[in-house]
């Protein structure tokens, strides 16, 4: 059984179709990238994955471990190991980060009949965590996401991964604000939990993450639907010829 | 922290909105229903007061009589029948506990259901307990600690017979009699509440700490609490009550005085959390209280702080009159308001004195149907040279049928006085709520979360002890507003 499939997946946002027949299997252990133009619905998907409000699925299903997540909130879908790295972080004022990384790991032990977490172990646990991914203790400190730099965000997403250890990771745009040495640090983050265990989306506009990230496959998105599927090569290809000619819809 | 624990788990155990709905049964000895000097002249004599005292109510009575409630508050009042009202009725086994042993058990399991065991309560992190159950104190724990350092901390009614002089001086000293509408009512009825003193230059031992709970159906809880601090003295006092649901409408008029001499500093804090009513507003307390402080000496400072989650109606303005050269008043306010509640509250800082400085952080959070006001005046008289105000006031709004409100008063009459006003208004964001949703927490925990971001200025003010009770109520006072 994969880990994620995604069936014919149609969704829209209000009245306006954005996605329009999505096929994709991820297995677990496997890394797919999704490459796309702006506006060609990448975002829009990883909501659609996630159970965002206001993201309606049409037509089609989604199954996570051979189970249709689409009747699932969004906060089910995490607990059940759906987890999306932001394209844009949200910024949460006043609610510490520690606290808030807390909460969200002893939501899933709860839910999974396990005791919470020690305090002072998840304090250790989120510190060497950190540090791999270059992630200063004043940071930690902060509230969630205020004040961080566009590379801050985005290595926060990372550790949040890291700590919630979810079946299924979607990264979305990961690599954008990110400068040369940045991306390196994230993208080590990211290959570190790569897993037997662990199916990723990576979602990138730029081919250059794939470089770090090896995808084993790579979808080009386009109004909508999946254009073209191929292994790392494909990614090159869009590098050196764009994304036009790949397909009536781009 | 068991208490804190305890209260945890008692919240969640329970159902239904209001968690600490429950009532206790005890006897109680009522004066008869409704108003009138021999209702007054029933409790002064119950109290065992001294003529002075009678006196002092029956003058507050009469002004009362031809007063008028009042009607400038954003606040939707039902007619209250002040006939209808007990006011006076004391738990029948609580004439003279010496110990906890004596207290009534079925009162202390209402503790215990409240989560705060008085037998627990005595060994946690030194802090005194001065119960009051209805009306009448039943408990008094660490009285001899606070005793050795010079401080007096008891029952009103107790400081009126022991300590009179102290009580004659002080007490209508800072909210006169007239005052107001509901001042005048209370000092005409007052049954209960604490006197605490602290003599000159004592810093007291512990954090003291009553909690308040209103049991006897129809019966106004008129609590009258005067705190002086001699000069550089210190005190932290903490007020927090919850109380039973029914179905009439309670009254609760307070008065809270409080006098800080030369370098004394005394702090306030308050955990409101009274029965709401349901969610039509049915059967929540009225919670009419004038708490006000006196920077008498210079140097002074009084600082209040209040997280208030409970009542269908708040009326409360916490404030403080600054009279000594460079005294200091602050005010940190979090409302809650969900379902019918109303809240209409703010504070009053009077700058009498030269360089005297006030800070003002009110974070009001809306939901439901409830409306939440912010009130405050900023006054800078002619004498307060070079006095500083800093107001923030931060409005939260969860749904869109809820109302916001800000209503600054500014009043300067010294050029050289500065008073600075900032408000915003917002709303919990979609983004916010699904960031939090997407890693793993529900709605009812991600809105708890963000709200307490939200007031975290304020909840940094509170003694650590409280402030984790208070981060619990806040989400669960807002419970149901989402989704
Ligand atoms: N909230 C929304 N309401 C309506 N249309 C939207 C909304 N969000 C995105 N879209 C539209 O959906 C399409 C796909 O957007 P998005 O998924 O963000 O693309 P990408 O992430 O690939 O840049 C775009 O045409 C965009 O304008
Ligand atoms: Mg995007």
């Amino acid at each position: 059984m994969s880990l994620l499939e995604i069936k014919n997946l149609h969704a829209r946002i209000g009245d306006t179709g954005i996605l329009h027949g999505i096929d994709l299997t991820i297995g677990r252990g496997e890394v797919h990238a999704i490459m796309g133009p702006n506006g060609s619905g990448k975002s829009t998907l990883s909501y659609v994955l996630s159970g965002r409000d206001g993201y309606e699925v049409t037509e089609g299903d989604i199954l996570l471990d051979g189970e249709s997540v689409l009747e699932m909130e969004a906060d089910e879908r995490a607990r059940a190991g759906m987890f999306l790295a932001f394209q844009y972080p949200v910024e949460l004022p006043g609610v510490g980060g520690m606290a808030f990384l807390r909460a969200a790991v002893n939501a899933r032990k709860r839910d999974a009949g396990k005791d919470e977490v020690d305090q002072l172990e998840f304090v250790k646990m989120v510190r060497a965590e950190a540090k791999n991914l270059g992630i200063k203790d004043d940071m930690l400190k902060r509230p969630v996401n205020v004040g961080f730099s566009g590379g801050e965000k985005k290595r926060y997403e990372i550790l949040q991964m890291a700590l919630l250890k979810p079946s299924m990771a979607i990264l979305d745009e990961t690599d954008s604000g990110l400068d040369v040495d940045a991306l390196k640090i994230v993208s080590e983050g990211v290959n570190l939990l790569r897993s037997v265990e662990r199916g990723m989306l990576v979602i990138t506009h730029y081919q250059r993450l794939l470089n770090h990230i090896v995808p084993d496959q790579v979808h080009i998105l386009a109004g909508g639907r999946i254009v073209k599927s191929g292994d790392k090569t494909l990614a090159l290809e869009v590098e050196e010829n764009g994304y036009s000619g790949l397909g009536d819809a781009a | 922290m068991v208490a804190t624990v305890e209260t945890i788990e008692a919240v969640e155990q329970a159902t239904g909105a209001y968690k600490y709905g429950f009532v206790t049964d005890i006897e109680t000895e009522k004066s008869p229903k409704g108003l009138s000097e021999d209702v007054i002249r029933f409790i002064s004599g119950k109290k065992m007061e001294p003529e002075w005292m009678l006196t002092w109510r029956l003058k507050a009575y009469r002004y009362w009589l031809k007063m008028t409630p009042p009607d400038w508050a954003k606040l939707n009042v039902p007619p209250i029948d002040y006939d209808n009202i007990y006011y006076y009725a004391a738990p029948k086994s609580a004439e003279a506990p010496k110990s906890l042993d004596e207290v009534d058990p079925e009162l202390l399991r209402t503790y215990e259901k409240l989560g705060i065991p008085l037998n627990e309560q005595k060994m946690l992190a030194g802090v005194a307990v001065d119960a009051v159950f209805d009306s009448v104190s039943v408990a008094t724990t660490f009285r001899e600690e606070l005793a050795k350092a010079g401080v007096i901390f008891c029952p009103i009614s107790e400081a009126i017979r022991e300590y009179p002089d102290l009580v004659r001086k002080y007490m209508g000293s800072v909210v006169p009699v007239s005052d107001n509408y509901f001042s005048a009512l209370n000092s005409a009825v007052f049954t209960d509440g604490s006197f605490v003193y602290i003599p000159k230059g004592v810093r007291c031992p512990m954090e003291l700490s009553t909690y308040f709970r209103i049991n006897e159906k129809n019966t106004g809880q008129f609590e009258r609490t005067l705190i002086i601090a001699e000069d550089s003295s210190y005190v932290s006092y903490l007020e927090g009550c919850t109380a039973p649901q029914r179905d009439e409408n309670q009254l609760h008029a307070a008065v809270v005085e409080l006098v800080a001499q030369t370098d004394a500093e005394i702090k306030y804090s308050t955990v409101q959390n009274w029965y709401p009513g349901d969610e039509t507003g049915k059967g929540g307390i009225y919670n009419f209280v004038t708490k006000r402080g006196a920077c008498r000496g210079d140097r002074s400072k009084i600082s209040w702080t209040q997280v208030e989650t409970g009542s269908a109606i708040t009326w409360k303005y916490p404030s403080c009159v600054l009279k000594g050269k460079d005294s200091v008043g602050e005010f940190y306010s979090v409302a809650v308001t969900n379902g019918a509640q109303q809240a209409d509250t703010g504070t009053k800082m009077i700058h009498l004195g030269e360089g005297s400085r006030s800070t003002i952080i009110s974070k009001g959070i809306s939901a439901g149907r409830s409306n939440n006001t912010y009130r405050g005046l900023v006054e800078m008289n002619k004498a307060a040279e070079n006095s500083r105000n800093f107001t923030q006031c931060d409005s939260l709004l969860v749904g869109d049928t809820c109302g916001a409100h800000t209503v600054p008063y500014m009043v300067s009459r010294n050029p050289s006085a500065k008073i600075e006003h900032e408000a915003t208004t917002s709303r919990i964001s979609e983004d916010q709520l699904f960031y939090c949703l997407q890693r793993g927490l529900d709605e009812e925990e991600a809105v708890s979360l963000i709200v307490n971001g939200f007031c975290k200025e304020v909840m940094n003010e509170l003694p650590m002890e409280f402030a984790v009770e208070a981060q619990k109520l806040i989400g669960i006072s807002l419970e149901g507003s989402v989704g």
